[in-house]
């Protein structure tokens, strides 16, 4: 599915603050995965869902998706089978046009002929996005001519998660993209994201700083630290393995201490 | 008042305001729906007057306005060109080609600064011709800007709400969002500047024949004009649904001219209209801001009354208290 040979990134090249953010990482996904990634701050899994979703170009290394190579594709076009969600539940929609307008921008994705530009939003498509809202059980199905910006961070999240499944991605990242909202509705956005994976079979890498949710969640985990894969658990091994003996793995493997406070936070939560 | 505004005045003022609703609308769509400064809207809508005045005194009146909306689509193209693949600051862009507008402007003209347009034909006197009637030939300018503004207003509304007006309006709302949904910003800010620009220089087009002349000067201070058309439009009219807005623009730059009309019956020398028209803008823009403030002192001077009229009374109060002991 998803095929990563050897990707490396350094930022600030040849000056004082140059930072090797990925270094000749390498990973392979199955058709179907659901992975969860763990690491520390500045471990570079944004870099590497950054790389994969082309918001810049690698330094070397080869992506390759369904078997197409997509090193250099610019990143609007493989926006067209990658779907992403980032932390910040604002930056996936367009404030100050509608619900209905927003999910139009989304629909675009399926591949529309040039000729179509100027057409406008039709009736079978506002039907199409008012079944599909109504599976959020937000009421947003009946606030479609409301522009988004009055939602309040979850419901954009979750319309941000619907735009960008909308029309089904071949991957699906999502950059903690519970993190930013309160724990009811976190736990919400996180049960949609669930359902929507899994009926639409969508291949799906995840970063999250809780740790019972990185083993709870999905069929693999991977600990990523210094811009590299330090850790890839699956089967077995994974579904026996607890929270503390993941940590455990982590100091192990990373060579150093969990000092990151909100994963400490995170799993003292959850125990 | 009704001695005050005289009939010619109100013509004059929503046949020029109309004219010049065109270049707000040009700055409505770089400015409020990109997001984008498009700073080259003085030398484009002096292109667009050039062009025309040009092809104009040549015989061909229809063809100059189609030539003035063709050279201000190319103008838009290239201030869009420097920003999305060079990398050159929004701001700067347009001011590079409003710089290197002018010798091209003059270039039209063939190195003259002004063209005058004698004894042609020009849209207004082809559309004046149609009837003999004294009531045609004194309001059919008007009636014939009035139709064009409203026909490019529509259809603005109209392409709005397509697919690709949409795509448009998301790329200045959220370019992430415009990004993962695989549209290109880069070729949205392409569209929509070529669009703003080609208005921009219809209305320069509109403007040589209205005047039967061209000046290289003419587009001086046209940003401003525009800006302030547009920021008085969106003061009154709001900015929530796309129809409205589209008409409070074409309202705010009637406005302006009104207000520079009854400056022009109030003696206000002609010396001084840049410096009202800038004053137009400053305040149109500050004025929701500075309501803002008046509220807020008007509230906190209220509450502090409040407060020491209640710490008065407590204080009397501790007196009282005292005394009982």
């Amino acid at each position: 599915m998803l095929k990563i040979t050897g990707i490396s990134k350094t930022f600030n090249a040849g000056t004082i603050n140059e930072k090797k953010a990925l270094s000749r990482l390498s990973l392979e996904l199955a058709d179907g995965d659901f992975v969860t990634v763990v690491g520390s701050n500045g471990a570079g899994k944004s870099t590497l869902f950054n790389a994969i979703s082309g918001s810049f170009l690698t330094d070397e290394g080869l992506i390759e998706l369904d078997g197409r190579d997509i090193t250099f594709e610019p990143e609007h076009k493989r926006s067209r089978y990658i779907g992403r969600l980032f932390q910040d539940p604002l930056m996936g929609t367009a404030p100050h046009m509608s619900i209905e307008e927003n999910l139009a921008i989304a629909y675009l994705r399926t591949s529309k002929k040039s000729g179509q530009i100027f057409s406008r939003i039709s009736k079978k498509e506002k039907d199409l996005f008012r079944e599909r809202l109504s599976l959020l059980g937000m009421g947003l199905e009946d606030r479609m001519k409301n522009p988004v910006g009055l939602l309040s961070g979850g419901q954009r999240q979750a319309l941000t998660l619907l735009m960008a499944t909308l029309v089904t991605p071949k991957l699906l990242l999502l950059d903690e993209h519970t993190a930013a909202l309160d724990p009811g509705t976190a736990a919400k956005v996180l049960e949609l994201t669930k359902n929507i994976v899994q009926e639409q079979h969508i291949t799906c890498l995840m970063v999250t700083h809780n740790m019972h949710q990185a083993l709870d969640l999905g069929n693999r985990t991977l600990m990523m630290d210094s811009g590299r894969i330090v850790f890839d658990v699956s089967g077995e091994e994974r579904s026996r393995m607890t929270v503390d003996e993941l940590l455990a793995r982590f100091a192990e493997k990373a060579g150093q201490k969990l000092d990151n406070d909100r994963i400490l936070l995170s799993t003292e939560q959850n125990d | 008042m009704a001695g005050f505004l005289t009939a010619g005045i109100v013509q004059t003022a929503l046949e020029i305001g109309l004219i010049y609703s065109l270049v707000a609308l040009s700055l409505f769509i770089s400015f409020s729906i990109l997001d984008i400064c498009d700073l080259s809207t003085d030398g484009c809508y002096t292109l667009g007057c050039a062009a025309a005045a040009v092809i104009t005194v040549a015989g061909h009146p229809i063809l100059a306005i189609f030539a003035a909306v063709g050279a201000g689509i190319c103008s838009g193209f290239v201030t869009a060109i420097l920003q999305t693949r060079f990398g050159v600051p929004s701001i700067l862009a347009g001011i590079i080609v409003n710089t290197g507008l002018y010798t091209v402007n003059l270039a039209v003209m063939g190195f003259s600064s002004n063209v005058a347009i004698f004894n042609k034909d020009t849209i207004f006197t082809m559309f004046a011709g149609l009837s003999g009637s004294e009531f045609w030939q004194e309001w059919s300018p008007l009636f014939l800007i009035l139709i064009i503004s409203c026909a490019i207003a529509l259809i603005l509304w109209w392409f709005m709400g397509t697919t690709l007006g949409l795509a448009i309006r998301a790329t200045g709302d959220s370019p992430a969002m415009v990004r993962s949904s695989s549209i290109n910003p880069a070729g949205m800010i392409i569209v929509g500047l070529c669009l703003g620009n080609a208005l921009t220089g219809l209305a320069g087009a509109l403007t040589a024949q209205y005047n039967k002349s061209c000046d290289i000067n003419l587009g001086t201070g046209m940003v401003t004009i525009a800006l302030a058309s547009l920021i008085i439009g969106e003061t009154l009219f709001g900015k929530r649904v796309m129809l409205r807005r589209i008409i409070g623009v074409l309202a705010g730059a009637c406005l302006y001219r009104f207000i520079i009309s009854l400056a022009l019956r109030l003696n206000v020398p002609t010396e001084a209209f840049k410096l009202v028209s800038a004053l137009i803008v400053a305040v149109a823009i500050a004025a929701p801001r500075a309501k803002e403030l008046i509220v807020y002192s008007q509230k906190k001077r209220a509450a502090m009354k409040l407060r020491r009229s209640q710490a008065g009374r407590e204080a009397a109060g501790h007196a009282e208290d005292h005394r009982d002991i």
